[in-house]
C-alpha cells in the first residue's frame, strides 16, 4: 500500500476505534467485561 | 554501557509483564484482582483469572461481551484492538504480551530446534473465526447467552496462570474437575512442547490475538521498512529470524512480532523499525544523487 493510502486507512481505523470505544463505554460493555474479569471463570480455568 | 538488542528487548518484556501482573501475593490464598483496572484490556494474552492480573484479556473480553444477553458485538473491545493494532501491530506481541515471553523461557529449554511449516500459521485465523467470535454468538443458552469457546476449549494461557494457580488453592474447585480440564490440560502440555521445540508454537499457531495483529502489521504506523537501495540481498536477516519471516521480501509480514533482530544483524543497515515513515526521504536521496550525476 502507498504511504497516502496508509495514512488515510489508519487515520478513519483510529477515528472508528475511538468512536468504537466510546459507544462501547456508553452502553456500559465495560461493566460486561468487568463483571467477567473481577469473578473466576471457569471456562478459562478448564471447569465451565 | 551498550545493552545488547535482546536484552534490552527481554527487559521491556519483563517490565511489561510485571505492570500486566503486579498482584503476586494473590497467588498465596488464590484470590483474584477486583478493582477497577480490569474493566481496560491488556494489549496482549493475559487470562484474566490469573491471579495476578491486572487487567481483563482482550480475547475473553471480546467473548463475554459477544456472548452476552443484551449484545453480540463489542464495540468497546473491538474498538480497542483497532487502536491497539493500528497504533503497534504484532510490536505488541514482540515487546509487551506476556504469555510471549513465557513461551520465549520455554523456548529456552535445551532440545533440538525445528521450524513450523508455512500451513500451520493459518490455523489462528479459523480459531479467531470460529471459536471467539462464531461459537460465542451462535451458540447460546434458552437465555441468549453464548459461552467463550476459546477460553473453554482451548486457551492454554487461561489453564495455566488461572487453572493451575486457582486449582491447587481452592479444593473445592477441585471437586468438579472433569473431562473438560484433561482436554486443556492435554493442549497445555502440547503447547509447552510445541514452545521448546518451535519459537512461540503458540502465537504461531493458535492465538486469535496474533492472526488479529497480524493483519493488522499491514497498516499499523509502527512498522518494518527495508531500504531497497543499500539491502545487498545478503539474506542474513532471513536466516535469523525466529519467526521465518523474510522481512526484505514481505516487510509487513503478519508473522513478524517486530523483534527488531533482523535491523541488528543486516550489514548494511537497511531495516528500520519505528513510528517514522523513511521511505519519501530514501526516494529523495535518490532523485538528488540521480540528479548529480
Ligand atoms: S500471538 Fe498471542 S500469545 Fe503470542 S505474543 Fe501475540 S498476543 Fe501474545
Ligand atoms: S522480520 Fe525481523 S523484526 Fe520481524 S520477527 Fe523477523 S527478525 Fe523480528
Amino acid at each position: 500500500m502507498e504511504n497516502k493510502k496508509k495514512y488515510i486507512v489508519r487515520t478513519t481505523i483510529i477515528i472508528i476505534s475511538g468512536v468504537f470505544i466510546l459507544y462501547g463505554f456508553v452502553r456500559n460493555e465495560t461493566e460486561i467485561v468487568r463483571n467477567k474479569a473481577i469473578n473466576i471463570c471457569l471456562e478459562c480455568i478448564g471447569l465451565g | 554501557m551498550k545493552i545488547k538488542h535482546s536484552l534490552k528487548r527481554k527487559l521491556f518484556q519483563i517490565i511489561a509483564f510485571g505492570y500486566s501482573n503486579p498482584y503476586l501475593m494473590n497467588f498465596k490464598g488464590g484470590k483474584i484482582f477486583k478493582g477497577k483496572w480490569k474493566q481496560f484490556c491488556n494489549p496482549g494474552l493475559n487470562c484474566y483469572s490469573c491471579p495476578a492480573a491486572r487487567f481483563a484479556c482482550p480475547i475473553g473480553a471480546l467473548q463475554a461481551v459477544n456472548g452476552s444477553m443484551n449484545f453480540n458485538f463489542s464495540f468497546y473491545v473491538i474498538g480497542l484492538l483497532l487502536a491497539f493494532g493500528t497504533l503497534l501491530g504484532r510490536f505488541i506481541c514482540g515487546w509487551l504480551c506476556p504469555f510471549g515471553l513465557i513461551q520465549e523461557f520455554i523456548h529456552k529449554i535445551p532440545s533440538s530446534k525445528l521450524k513450523l511449516p508455512k500451513i500451520f500459521t493459518y490455523i489462528k485465523y479459523i480459531i479467531l473465526v470460529v471459536f471467539v467470535i462464531l461459537l460465542p454468538i451462535l451458540v447460546t443458552n434458552y437465555m441468549g447467552m453464548g459461552k467463550p469457546a476459546f477460553c473453554q476449549y482451548i486457551c492454554p494461557a487461561g489453564t495455566l496462570e488461572g487453572g493451575i494457580p486457582l486449582l491447587s488453592t481452592h479444593p473445592e474447585l477441585r471437586q468438579t474437575i472433569g473431562g473438560l480440564f484433561s482436554l486443556k490440560m492435554f493442549l497445555l502440555i502440547l503447547t509447552i512442547i510445541g514452545c521448546i521445540l518451535i519459537y512461540r508454537f503458540f502465537c504461531k499457531t493458535l492465538c486469535p490475538l496474533g492472526a488479529i495483529y497480524g493483519l493488522m502489521n499491514k497498516i499499523s504506523i509502527y512498522h518494518l521498512e527495508i531500504d531497497k537501495h543499500t539491502c545487498v540481498n545478503c539474506g542474513k536477516c532471513k536466516n535469523i529470524c525466529k519467526m521465518e519471516v523474510d522481512p526484505v521480501k514481505v516487510p509487513n509480514s503478519a508473522e513478524c512480532i517486530r523483534c527488531g533482530e533482523c535491523a541488528k544483524v543486516c550489514p548494511q543497515n537497511a531495516i528500520h523499525l519505528g513510528f517514522k515513515v523513511r521511505t519519501s526521504s530514501i526516494s529523495e536521496n535518490v532523485t538528488v544523487s540521480k540528479s548529480k550525476d
